[in-house]
């Protein structure tokens, strides 16, 4: 019971705090803009062929998708960053850590508060940006699905990574702290990506140390490996798509990293004086 | 001896909170030494102590929201921090804070929610705690409207929501006006009143002399001394007395039957355990031939008592 009431707590902030409102209507810009360029594109290309054609549109939808990964990424952690910090510092948490309900239910309520928030916010804004290119350009997404789920776990890493840090450190350090390792991953994912175009196995190895070390990155590259489509994946010529694609123990390894995170997350809490 | 053995082995139903030696370390600091104290059910107990003396670590341990590093505590015959019974408890946190974005009668709608109240339970008591607490025209109102007395009341009505057997009040009147102030203790009294047991920590003397049943004096995470605050207000009595044609034979005599006697000049102070002695007092001074011009005797004040038992310079 306690962990739903905090659950609905959570869900109600962000609507009240008019985080998920300005969320969803910076992400409806961001929706209007892609669907602007992506309609001008499918419009006015003038490519020798069809198959070129849908190769550049394809490109376009998946830095439409890359843009909003970003995005989601960001707004993970934005969110996370002050629940628990925030208001052990206030002194909030007093009022509810005494209540009858454990401090695992209070953790794990929030949690699925901004669970089902990010949700919403990858359907809206992935989904959106499929849907666009599949209407304006007619340009499809491969493995949808499979491409959402990853998205979705890459912001639940994040997510779970920012309580952790949230248990310990204020609000501003929890921030910069996930924001800087999954820097270190995107950078990492980066040195990968040219380490397998250059055929460097020695970069590509820094790629996987750096997605050990934080596999966020690794799940968007992985949901962009499923998500790109065939042609895309044999010519390797876009930023936006993926040469060397995280293997599928790397997702497992992300699932179980994120499931450490949580538990850490739990017990740190559990432990810590208010 | 832990909290789960202290539970086996206490056998005080009466007692509301008991502690053996708690303690708190912070690193190198020293926060609560070692925190021994019972509690009855049914009084309003005081927590006085100067700033520092440990006074809301020893409540956050007893809330279960800080770990102590010793000694043992039964919070209504529970281990503290025991989940189950909190449902029994009622906490009014010092700084009171809460989610800005809801209302006043959303936020006692979470918070009874968390107690696992009802719906239906809380459509009637809502509403009536917000009138007791005089926040009945405000309940639509977001919190971010609220001012720091508001805010107190608001805490103060979700620290009743659920009937708690046990409230701790930690400085309740910080930020409140005369009326306010006058509120909390109605409500103490009429708490008091309906059996329940109150743990108040509060800086203001003249508030915990006139709601407490017990006070404890505590200074450097320990408790000096528990005194019944009825026995001490009908108890010692200081005596100003001016004089003339005093003679050291008489102060002599007189300091056999007075304690802590100073004379200086033709002013006289001591202290007798009552007022009954003094007017057997007088008639033996002007059998003297002293001339008693004054005598005015004042009771022992809580702050006096405070000052005596802790210290002038606050234990800092």
């Amino acid at each position: 019971m306690g962990t739903w009431v905090m659950a609905g707590v959570t869900f109600r902030e962000a609507a009240r705090k008019k985080v998920l409102w300005m969320a969803l209507v910076a992400g409806g810009g961001f929706l209007a803009l892609f669907a602007t360029g992506m309609h001008f594109q499918a419009r006015g290309i003038h490519v020798p062929s069809e198959a070129i054609r849908h190769q550049v549109l394809n490109t376009s939808l998946m830095m439409g998708l890359y843009a909003a990964d970003l995005l989601t990424v960001l707004m993970t952690i934005l969110i996370a960053a002050d629940t628990l910090s925030g208001e052990i510092a206030s002194g909030t948490i007093h009022a509810i850590a005494t209540k009858p309900i454990t401090r695992r239910q209070i953790l794990l309520g929030k949690w699925i508060g901004y669970v089902g928030m990010l949700t919403a916010y990858i359907l809206f804004l992935l989904g959106g940006v499929a849907l666009l290119g599949y209407i304006l350009g007619g340009a499809t997404v491969q493995h949808l699905w499979s491409g959402l789920g990853l998205v979705w776990l890459e912001s639940i890493v994040l997510l779970n990574v920012t309580l952790l840090c949230g248990t310990a450190f204020s609000t501003l350090a929890s921030g910069v702290i996930v924001l800087g390792i999954h820097g270190v991953a995107f950078l990492g994912g980066w040195i990968e990506q040219i380490g397998a175009f250059t055929h460097s196995q020695g970069a590509v190895n820094v790629g996987i140390v750096a997605s050990i070390l934080m596999p966020s990155e690794s799940l968007w590259r992985r949901a962009a490996f499923d998500m790109q489509s065939p042609l895309m994946s044999v010519l390797n010529i876009s930023p936006f798509s993926t040469l060397s694609a995280p293997s599928r123990l790397m997702v497992a390894y992300a699932v179980v990293y994120l499931l450490v995170a949580l538990g850490l997350a739990l017990r740190r809490f559990r432990l810590r004086d208010l | 001896m832990d909290s789960i053995e202290m539970q086996r082995a206490s056998s005080r139903a009466d007692l509301a909170i008991e502690t053996r030696g708690l303690g708190k370390v912070f690193g190198s600091k020293v926060a609560v030494r070692g925190l021994t104290l019972e509690v009855p059910r049914g009084e309003v107990f005081g927590f006085l102590g100067p700033n520092g003396a440990g006074k809301s670590t020893s409540i956050k341990m007893l809330l279960g929201l800080i770990a102590p590093t010793r000694g043992a505590a039964l919070v209504l015959g529970s281990p503290a921090g025991d989940v189950p019974v909190r449902r029994k408890i009622g906490f009014l946190p010092e700084h009171f804070r809460f989610y800005e974005w809801l209302t006043a009668a959303e936020l006692l709608g979470v918070h009874g929610r968390l107690y696992g109240m009802t719906k239906s339970k809380l459509r009637a008591r809502i509403p009536e705690l917000l009138n007791e607490v005089g926040l009945w025209p405000h309940r639509e109102k977001q919190l971010r409207n609220f001012s720091k007395g508001m805010m107190q009341r608001l805490g103060l009505a979700q620290a009743l929501l659920n009937d708690p057997e046990l409230i701790f009040l930690d400085e309740p009147t910080s930020g409140l006006d005369p009326a306010g102030r006058k509120l909390v203790r109605d409500i103490i009294r009429a708490q008091r009143d309906r059996g329940a047991t109150v743990f108040l920590n509060s800086h203001l003397l003249s508030e915990v002399e006139v709601t407490c049943d017990r006070v404890a004096f505590i200074k450097n995470g320990e408790v000096l001394e528990t005194r019944r605050l009825g026995a001490l207000l009908e108890g010692e009595v200081t005596v100003t007395m001016r004089t003339g044609n005093l003679s050291p034979e008489t102060l002599v005599s007189l300091a056999q039957r007075v304690s802590s006697l100073k004379a200086t000049g033709d002013l006289l102070t001591f202290c007798t355990p009552s007022m009954d002695p003094l007017p057997d007092i007088v008639r033996f001074l002007v059998n003297q031939n002293v001339d008693v011009y004054e005598i005015t005797p004042q009771r022992l004040s809580l702050e006096d008592l405070f000052l005596r038992i802790v210290g002038a310079d606050g234990g800092l």
